[in-house]
């Protein structure tokens, strides 16, 4: 894990690009992989079109699985395929990946430690009009308190393209988590994703919001207005949960009067729950977690979702301007 | 490379003076320990000795090895029984068996595949086997690797929804490189199985989710290996052997006992035992 590959396709776009779903990313990347390793086969539980594992099933009919609606049997299976030395990329949506199969993938791919890679789209609240029953916002919590877990969200389709390749090199089970909605890209044209390691925008001398997914868009833009503002902010997109960038963290801790974490989850057990067990032990600092309150999300359009449970620019603004008008 | 190649054992009386010995040993391993499940291993032991000591071809100097025939115990509770068979198979010194269940032994109470190489996945939480036996089976089939699959499952077990999400994949996939057992002991921890959540009639079901289906008397040696042979055979479709069995067998006192499902035998239990077992 953490080869760096040629720049990709995604990247050559130019700073133009238009925005693009993560899933889309990975639908293609996918197929990219398929082309070029016959170890890599796929698995779905009905729902290939939405994750886009449809594009290698087309290719690759063979080597993909429907396992129908079975989420448990398609884990189970999944491990099968990685101990008879297959790579099975195993996907459906996030909230029925983790919270259907939590024991299958607590059993046969964490335990027994097979190379599985769950791959879950639709991902937090911008899911949207669906509503709170497709809408997973305890998925990384679930992911991040198993052993031998290692748990990715990606900020843009760029860096999507980077974490699957990473991914499938690396041997090991993995969860990255994916979202249905648009997103600009983010990251520099040059990075390359490397597993277990931060990416530093800027490190401020006030503020720091760490994030991760389609929050660190926002978090570069509330960055700049706070900063114009005279409240030095940096950005740092944490897109390996787990295992932390401890290092990073500590730098930033070390270095901020104030940590905001921001994700697209619930405030417990995800970005903001492990930024501050890691901070509370080894660098006290205040920390204010955005995300979902420890509430479920409802139908509605994506953006006005994110308006509703206070994931926007503003609300990160807010957040650490109060805390430096105590 | 000291390959115990399939059909290795095809002598009715040897197969059955393992199971024997089987027996005994998996009592050994309880009453050193104190703790573990007795019923169901002794149950599944016939069929359990049948599949490896008759059919399987694996290397025990080798646990990876790739042509080897897999076999996953879906009932992860009955792991005295393989841990018994490993042992006799040459994967590890039978003085191993004393430390079931110890801290840091490679004997968990549940079989862990990490612990333990020739364990193919961990089990214990029920229902999971038949999956990752599917997913192996897909795999080998891939690689065109003529590797078969063997997966034990308890009754009681098949109440879990998973069994029957693999048993339509299995059929779903046409999957025959893989021979699935249901110890048919009629027994679970809470009691008989009828009462508890009734699972018949076992052969319809399977049947009607598209298994070639054989039924046993899963402590008859010959009928359970003319059924492993057929199972081989039986292209295009999986096969289940429905071995009716009884829990505890082998041991007058604990048979259908279902006060013996996660009980260990005393010290004067096992002695008696063992003089029941080398008299039957």
């Amino acid at each position: 894990m953490g080869e760096t590959t040629p720049v990709t396709e995604e990247q050559k776009q130019g700073p133009q690009r238009k925005p693009k779903a993560t899933r889309d990313a990975y639908g293609e990347t996918l197929l990219e992989l398929g082309r070029k390793r016959l170890d890599v086969v796929a698995l779905d539980a009905d729902l290939s079109c939405s994750t886009k594992t449809s594009k290698f099933a087309k290719e690759f009919p063979d080597r993909f699985f429907n396992m129908g609606i079975a989420e448990q049997d398609m884990v189970g299976t999944a491990a099968g395929l990685a101990l008879a030395g297959k790579v099975p990329f195993a996907s459906t949506f996030a909230v029925f990946e983790t919270g259907r199969a939590w024991d299958q993938i607590r059993l046969v791919v964490c335990y027994s430690n097979t190379n599985v890679k769950l791959v879950a789209t639709h991902g937090g609240i911008t899911v949207g009009e669906d509503g709170a029953s497709h809408q997973a916002l305890e998925d990384i919590a679930l992911m991040r308190a198993l052993p031998n877990m290692t748990v990715i969200v990606p900020a843009d389709a760029a860096e999507t393209v980077s974490v699957i390749n990473a991914v499938a090199d690396y041997k090991g089970l993995v969860y990255v988590r994916l979202g249905r909605a648009k997103v600009p890209y983010v990251m520099p044209d040059d990075y390359q994703f490397t597993p277990g390691k931060a990416f530093v925008f800027h490190i401020g001398k006030d503020a720091n919001i760490v994030a991760a997914g389609i929050m660190v868009d926002m978090a570069k833009k509330a960055a700049e207005i706070l900063s114009q503002e005279g409240i030095d902010t940096g950005v740092i997109n944490m897109s390996t949960i787990k295992p932390l960038d401890e290092d990073t963290l500590l730098r930033v801790a070390e270095s901020s009067k104030i940590i905001v974490t921001a994700e697209e989850h619930s405030i417990i057990g995800g970005l903001g729950g492990a930024v501050c067990e890691f901070v509370s032990e080894n660098c006290p600092v205040t920390v204010k977690r955005i995300g979902t309150q420890d509430t479920f999300g409802c139908s509605g359009n994506p953006d006005a979702l994110l308006e509703l449970h206070g994931l926007t620019v503003g609300n990160i603004v807010d957040t650490i301007k109060a805390f430096f008008k105590k | 490379m000291s390959v115990i190649t399939k059909g290795k054992i095809t002598d009715i009386q040897e197969l059955k003076s393992i199971a024997k010995k089987i027996r005994i040993n998996i009592l050994h391993m309880l009453t050193q320990s104190g703790s573990g499940h007795t019923g169901g291993s002794l149950s599944a032991a016939d069929v359990a000795v049948a599949i490896y000591f008759s059919k399987m071809k694996f290397n025990p100097d080798n646990p990876k090895w790739e042509e080897r025939d897999r076999f996953i115990m879906s009932k992860g509770h009955a792991a005295p029984l393989l841990y018994a068979i490993m042992a006799e198979a040459g994967y590890f010194p039978i003085e191993t068996l004393d430390h079931l269940r110890r801290v840091e032994s490679p004997l968990q109470g549940h079989p862990c595949c990490k612990k333990l190489p020739g364990i193919e996945v961990s089990t214990g939480s029920l229902g999971q086997g038949l999956s990752v036996a599917n997913g192996m089976a897909l795999g080998l089939r891939l690689d065109n690797n003529p590797a078969r699959i063997f997966c034990i499952m308890g009754d009681g077990e098949i109440q879990e929804g998973q069994i029957w999400e693999a048993a339509m994949t299995a059929a779903h996939y046409k999957i025959d490189n893989l021979c699935a057992v249901v110890d048919n002991n009629e027994l679970q921890i809470d009691g008989p199985v009828e009462e508890v959540m009734g699972i018949e009639p076992v052969h319809d079901k399977w049947a009607a989710f598209g298994w070639h289906v054989i039924d046993v008397d899963g402590h008859d040696m010959e009928e359970i290996l003319r059924a492993l042979n057929e199972a081989e055979r039986t292209k295009g479709r999986p096969t289940v052997i429905i071995a009716k069995t009884t829990k505890g067998k082998g041991v007058s006192f604990f048979e259908d006992k279902v006060e013996y499902h996660g009980v260990a035998p005393s010290h004067e239990e096992f002695d008696k035992a063992v003089k029941e077992i080398n008299n039957g």
